[in-house]
C-alpha cells in the first residue's frame, strides 16, 4: 500500500513539473470549453475535464482517449518495440498513473506488443490500482500458424488474464482480421478450431464483458462478421481510422478500405467503434513543413497531433481513440485534446480533407511503424529503412536527378541520415525478398518491393548515376 | 634562419602527411596526396622517375634535406628527441659524436636490397620508413582520431547536422597492429636516447642518401680556425656526427637539420658549398625485381575470432517488434588472394607496395586490410566481410605512391577482372531455408548473375545463381550482401593477373 502512495506522490510531483508545459498548451482550449462536450464528471485533468462515451451494450462510461499499450518505453528512452532493451517499468507505472489520474480508463494491449513482454507490464501497472477503476482490452494474437490450434489459443487467452493480474477481461478482440490472406486465414485462427465459439462461451460466462474484433485489411472478412452480427453481438469493433485514411486508404493501398466506409458500417448498426492508428504511427504528428505552417495557421496553441484526435474523436459512434504514447509529452498533448473534447466543425472537417488530399501528393510510404513485420529474419530493420525514406521525402531529400537544386546536400542528408537511422547490416541491399514480412504488414505494404525500390534508389545516389 | 626554414617545411610535411593516414574522408588527398608521392622507397617502387631524380639531385646539392624535411619518420623522431630536450639543457646537449656503424648500415642495405629483388615484401615493408610511419599512424593515431571524429558525429547527429558522419573503429589485422606498436615503440625509445640513432643505423634510405650526401654540394663545415673545441655542436647533434676535436663532419650521417649553426656561439660553422670537387655518385636505386613466392602459409589465421552464434529462433508465438541477432561473416579461405584494380597482378603488386597502408586508411568500404601472409605480410588485400569493392571509388589507386595500384578511372574498373564469383551449395538459403532470394543476382553491377530453377525439370522449383565468369569483376558485392551467414554462398577468387574485359 505504501508502494502505491509512493507512486501517487511521483506522479503528482511529476504532474506539477509539467503543470506550465500543459498550461500552455490547453491554454488555447480552455476558453472554447464548454461549449461542446459530452462529459461526464470525473477527476479534473490539465485543461478541464475528460470527456467520455457510454458503450451502449455494458454502460461502461469508457474515456474518449485509450491508452494504447503497443509502445511502452524501453529503459533506453525508446519505444520498447525498437531495439531490444527492456521495458521501463517504473516509466510504465508513472503514466498510467498520471493517465488514471486524469480520468484514461482504457487500456488495450495485446500477448503480441513489446515483443510480447506488453501485457505483464500493463498488468504490473495496472494492478497498483482498484480493479474498477480501469478497462482492459486484449486480444488473441494468435498469428503464428503454431498457435492456431484450439489449445494453444485458449492458453494465449489464459495466459493474459495471468500476465495481466485479472480474472476477467472488459475488452476481447479477436486481433487482425483480415491480415494474411483474409478468410482463408480468418477461419483456420478462430472458426474451424472453435475458438470463436469458446470465446462467446466465456462471454456468457462474464469473464469477456464485451467481445469485438480488430480489422486489418481484406475487406471481405469485416463485411462477413458483420452480416454474422446477429450471432455473434459484437460488442465493439475497432477499425483504423484518422483523416489521411477516411477517404484516402484505399487510393493508398488497393487492399486497403476507406475509412468512411468501415465506420459508416459500423455506426448504422451501432457498434461502438474503436479507433488505432489515429495518428497513423506518427505521420499525422510529423507531417511536411507547410503542412505544419496550415495547421499551426489555425490553431497556433495546438499541436499538429491534437487535430487527428479531434478528428478521430468527433464521430459520435466512436467509444474511445488510441493513443501508444510512449512518452509524458504525447500523454499530456493528449490529454489536453481531449480534456474536453473539443469537436470539429464541419468547417473543419472540410479543412482536414483538404490537407489529406495536399498530403497524398507526397509519395510516402504508409508505414506506421507498428513493427508487425519485425523481427525480419535476415536481420532487415525494415521500418526504420521505410521511415527513413519517408523522413528524406517530407524534408525534400530525396532528389530525382542529379541536376536538381541542393542535390549535393540532400544526397549527403539522404546517405549519412540513413547509416545514422539503420545500421549498414540492416539496411534494404540485404533484402533477399523472402516475404515472410508482408502477411503481418496490417497496411498491407509489399515489403520487399518498397525495399528493392529503395535500395536501387540509394545505390543511384551513391553511385551518383541519378 | 636555415634552421627555421627546415622547421617550418618539416612541420608543414609531417603534419600533412600525417593527415593523409587519418582522413578517412579523402578530400586531402586532392591537394596533397603528391606528398606520399615523393616519398623515396614508393617513387623508387612505383619507378617514379622524375621523382628519384629530383631527390636525388637534391641530397646531391644539399645533403640529406630528404631526411629532416621530407620523410614523415624523420621528423618523427626530431619530434620525439625534441620533446625529451625539452626536459632541460642536460637532455638536450645529451648526444655525443660517435663513428659510423658502416657495417650495420650496408649490412643492413645490403639485406634490404636482396630482400627487394626476392621479392619477400613483408621485410621491406618492416624497414621502409614511410611505411613503418604509416603503419604507425593507421593503426595507433587513426583509431584516436576516428573515435574523436565519431564523438562529433554524435553531437551533429544530435544537433541534425550532416557534417560529420560516423566510422567504425576496427582491428583490421592484428599481427600488422603489433608491428606497428612494436615499431613506433623501438623508434621512440631510440630517438628518445640518441635522436637520429634509426636513420644512421637501420633505415635504408637514409644509407643511400647518406652515401649521396657525402658528395652534396652544399655541406655543414666547421671553420677550424674560429673554433674553440667548446664541444657546444657534438653535444647537440642529434646525428652524432660532429666531432669537434677533428673539426670534421660525417656528411653521410649529417641530415641538416641546422641545429648546430645557432649553436655555435663563434661562428664557426656554415653551411656552404664545397670547395673540393667530387665524382658524382652512382645512382643506387634499385628496382629489378624478381618473381615473388606466392606462398599461402598463413602467418596468423584472423578467421579464428570467434563469432557469437546466436541464430534466430522459430518463435512460439509471433510477437512484434525486435531485432533479429546478425552473425558475422567469415572471411572464406581464398586459394588466391584479391587486390585492387589497378594493381594489375598479384606479382606487381608484391614488387611495388611498401605497405604503408595509405590504401587502407583510405578504403571507405572496409574492403582493405593488411594481408596476414608470410611474404606479403602488412601489404593490403581484399576482403567482402564488412563492406564490398563499391563501383565509384576508385580512391586506393589515387593514393598509392608506390605504383602498387596505379590509377583507374571508374569506367575502367568496371571493367577489371579483379577475381570471379564462385558459388556454395551448401550455403545457398533457397536450398537451406526454402526461400526466395536472388539478392547476388539484384545487386550484380556487372549483370554476371543469373537465378535459374535448381532443377532444371521443374521450373518452380528454387532459383540458384550461375555465375558468368566472364563479366564477373570480382568487385564482391554477392559475397557481402549474400544473407548466408557466417559463410557465404557465394564468394569471390582472385585473380594471379587481372584482365579487362
Amino acid at each position: 500500500m505504501s508502494q502505491q502512495k509512493d507512486n501517487k506522490n511521483i506522479s503528482r510531483r511529476s504532474f506539477i513539473r509539467t503543470m506550465g508545459a500543459a498550461g500552455l498548451a490547453t491554454a488555447g482550449l480552455s476558453s472554447c470549453a464548454g461549449t461542446k462536450k459530452e462529459t461526464s464528471p470525473s477527476e479534473s485533468s490539465p485543461g478541464g475535464q475528460m470527456t467520455y462515451r457510454t458503450n451502449p451494450s455494458t454502460g461502461d462510461k469508457v474515456s474518449i482517449l485509450g491508452f494504447g499499450c503497443m509502445r511502452w518505453p524501453s529503459v533506453g528512452g525508446r519505444s520498447a518495440r525498437e531495439g531490444n532493451e527492456e521495458i521501463d517499468q517504473e516509466m510504465v507505472n508513472a503514466l498510467v498513473d498520471y493517465a488514471i489520474e486524469h480520468g484514461v480508463n482504457y487500456f488495450d494491449t495485446s500477448p503480441a506488443y513489446c515483443q510480447g513482454k506488453s501485457e505483464r507490464a500493463t498488468g504490473i501497472a495496472l494492478s497498483r490500482h482498484p480493479r474498477d477503476s480501469y478497462f482492459i482490452a486484449t486480444k488473441l494474437s494468435n498469428f503464428a500458424p503454431s498457435t492456431w490450434d484450439f489449445d494453444a489459443s485458449v492458453a494465449m487467452y489464459r495466459n493474459s488474464m495471468k500476465e495481466l493480474q485479472v480474472d476477467y477481461l472488459d475488452y476481447m478482440l479477436l486481433h487482425g482480421i483480415g491480415m494474411g490472406n483474409g478468410m482463408e486465414e480468418f477461419k483456420a485462427r478462430y472458426i474451424d478450431n472453435g475458438v470463436l465459439d469458446f470465446l462467446l462461451e466465456e462471454r456468457k460466462a462474464g469473464r469477456i464483458r464485451n467481445l469485438g474484433f480488430s480489422y486489418h485489411g481484406d475487406v471481405k472478412v469485416f463485411d462477413y462478421l458483420l452480416s454474422k452480427q446477429d450471432i455473434y453481438k459484437w460488442d465493439f469493433v475497432q477499425i483504423q481510422m484518422n483523416y489521411l485514411d477516411w477517404k484516402y486508404a484505399k487510393q493508398i493501398n488497393p487492399r486497403n478500405t476507406d475509412a468512411e466506409y468501415l465506420y459508416n458500417e459500423l455506426a448504422s448498426r451501432n457498434i461502438p467503434v474503436v479507433i488505432m492508428e489515429p495518428l497513423l504511427g506518427g505521420r499525422l504528428s510529423n507531417v511536411p513543413d507547410n503542412i505544419v505552417a496550415q495547421l499551426k495557421q489555425r490553431e497556433p496553441e495546438r499541436s499538429v497531433a491534437s487535430w487527428a484526435f479531434r478528428f478521430a474523436g468527433s464521430f459520435p459512434h466512436v467509444l474511445t481513440v488510441l493513443s501508444g504514447m510512449t512518452r509524458m509529452e504525447h500523454l499530456q498533448d493528449n490529454l489536453s485534446t481531449y480534456s474536453p473534447l473539443d469537436t470539429l466543425t464541419d468547417e473543419e472537417f472540410t479543412f482536414l480533407q483538404d490537407v489529406a488530399t495536399r498530403m497524398m501528393q507526397f509519395d510516402t510510404i504508409p508505414c506506421n511503424d507498428c513493427k508487425y513485420c519485425m523481427p525480419c529474419p535476415y536481420g532487415i530493420d525494415i521500418p526504420a529503412i521505410l521511415l527513413h525514406y519517408n523522413k528524406c521525402l517530407n524534408e525534400g531529400n530525396t532528389p530525382a536527378s542529379s541536376q536538381e537544386e541542393g542535390y549535393r546536400k540532400a544526397r549527403r542528408a539522404y546517405l549519412v541520415g540513413y547509416d545514422r537511422s539503420v545500421p549498414k547490416l540492416r539496411q534494404a541491399d540485404h533484402c533477399i525478398g523472402c516475404n515472410q514480412c508482408s502477411p503481418h504488414c496490417p497496411q498491407r505494404i509489399d515489403i520487399p518491393k518498397e525495399l528493392h525500390r529503395i535500395s536501387d534508389y540509394v545505390e543511384k545516389l551513391k553511385q551518383g548515376t541519378l | 634562419m636555415l634552421k627555421k626554414i627546415r622547421l617550418s617545411l618539416a612541420i608543414v610535411f609531417f603534419g600533412i602527411i600525417t593527415l593523409l593516414f587519418l582522413d578517412f574522408t579523402g578530400t586531402l588527398h586532392a591537394w596533397f596526396g603528391w606528398m606520399a608521392k615523393i616519398q623515396f622507397l614508393p617513387a623508387v617502387l612505383a619507378l617514379n622517375l622524375g621523382v628519384i631524380i629530383l631527390l636525388v639531385a637534391l641530397t646531391l646539392i644539399f645533403g640529406r634535406v630528404y631526411c629532416s624535411v621530407i620523410c614523415p619518420m624523420g621528423v618523427f623522431q626530431d619530434l620525439v628527441s625534441w620533446i625529451n630536450g625539452r626536459r632541460g639543457k642536460k637532455n638536450r646537449m645529451r648526444f655525443t659524436y660517435s663513428p659510423a656503424k658502416s657495417w650495420l648500415r650496408y649490412g643492413v642495405l645490403g639485406l634490404f636490397i636482396i630482400a627487394l629483388i626476392a621479392g619477400i615484401g613483408s621485410f621491406v615493408a618492416l624497414l621502409a620508413p614511410y611505411s613503418s610511419y604509416g603503419r604507425i599512424v593507421s593503426n595507433l593515431f587513426a583509431p584516436v582520431y576516428r573515435w574523436g571524429n565519431n564523438l562529433l558525429a554524435y553531437f551533429a547527429e544530435r544537433a541534425g547536422s550532416y557534417a560529420f558522419y560516423e566510422t567504425d573503429v576496427w582491428l583490421k589485422s592484428l599481427p600488422t597492429f603489433i608491428i606497428a606498436a612494436g615499431t613506433f615503440i623501438a623508434v621512440a625509445v631510440l630517438a628518445w636516447r640518441g635522436g637520429r640513432t634509426y636513420c644512421n643505423t637501420v633505415c635504408p634510405v637514409g644509407t643511400v642518401l647518406g652515401f649521396l650526401s657525402r658528395y652534396s654540394l652544399f655541406q655543414i663545415r666547421i671553420d677550424a680556425g674560429k673554433c674553440k673545441s667548446c664541444s657546444l655542436c657534438t653535444r647537440g647533434c642529434k646525428a652524432s656526427c660532429i666531432d669537434y676535436k677533428s673539426h670534421t663532419v660525417d656528411h653521410s650521417r649529417c641530415v641538416d637539420c641546422f641545429n648546430c649553426i645557432d649553436t655555435c656561439r663563434h661562428g664557426a660553422i656554415s653551411f656552404a658549398p664545397r670547395t673540393r670537387k667530387a665524382a658524382p655518385a652512382d645512382v643506387k636505386a634499385a628496382d629489378g625485381v624478381s618473381g615473388v613466392d606466392t606462398s599461402r602459409r598463413k602467418f596468423m589465421s584472423v578467421t579464428a575470432l570467434l563469432a557469437a552464434t546466436a541464430t534466430v529462433k522459430a518463435q512460439e508465438k509471433k510477437v512484434d517488434g525486435g531485432l533479429a541477432v546478425i552473425e558475422d561473416k567469415k572471411i572464406p579461405e581464398r586459394a588466391t588472394r584479391i587486390v585492387p584494380a589497378g594493381a594489375l597482378s598479384l606479382r606487381n603488386f608484391a614488387q611495388h607496395c611498401t605497405a604503408c597502408q595509405l590504401c587502407v586508411s583510405v578504403c571507405p568500404n572496409q574492403v582493405l586490410r593488411p594481408s596476414t601472409g608470410i611474404m606479403t605480410l602488412m601489404q593490403p588485400e581484399m576482403s567482402y566481410e564488412r563492406g564490398y569493392c563499391r563501383p565509384e571509388c576508385t580512391k586506393c589507386s589515387e593514393v598509392c605512391p608506390a605504383g602498387a595500384i596505379l590509377p583507374i578511372t571508374v569506367e575502367e574498373k568496371s571493367a577489371v577482372q579483379t577475381g570471379h564469383a564462385v558459388w556454395v551449395k551448401e550455403n545457398c538459403v533457397p536450398l537451406t531455408d526454402g526461400v526466395e532470394c536472388g539478392n547476388c543476382a539484384r545487386h550484380c553491377p556487372s549483370g554476371a548473375i543469373q537465378m535459374v530453377s535448381s532443377d532444371p525439370e521443374i521450373p518452380d522449383s528454387p532459383k540458384i545463381p550461375v555465375v558468368n565468369t566472364e563479366k564477373c569483376i570480382g568487385c564482391g558485392a554477392c559475397e557481402n550482401l549474400c544473407p548466408a551467414r557466417p559463410f557465404s554462398a557465394i564468394y569471390v577468387e582472385g585473380h594471379e593477373v587481372h584482365r579487362e574485359i
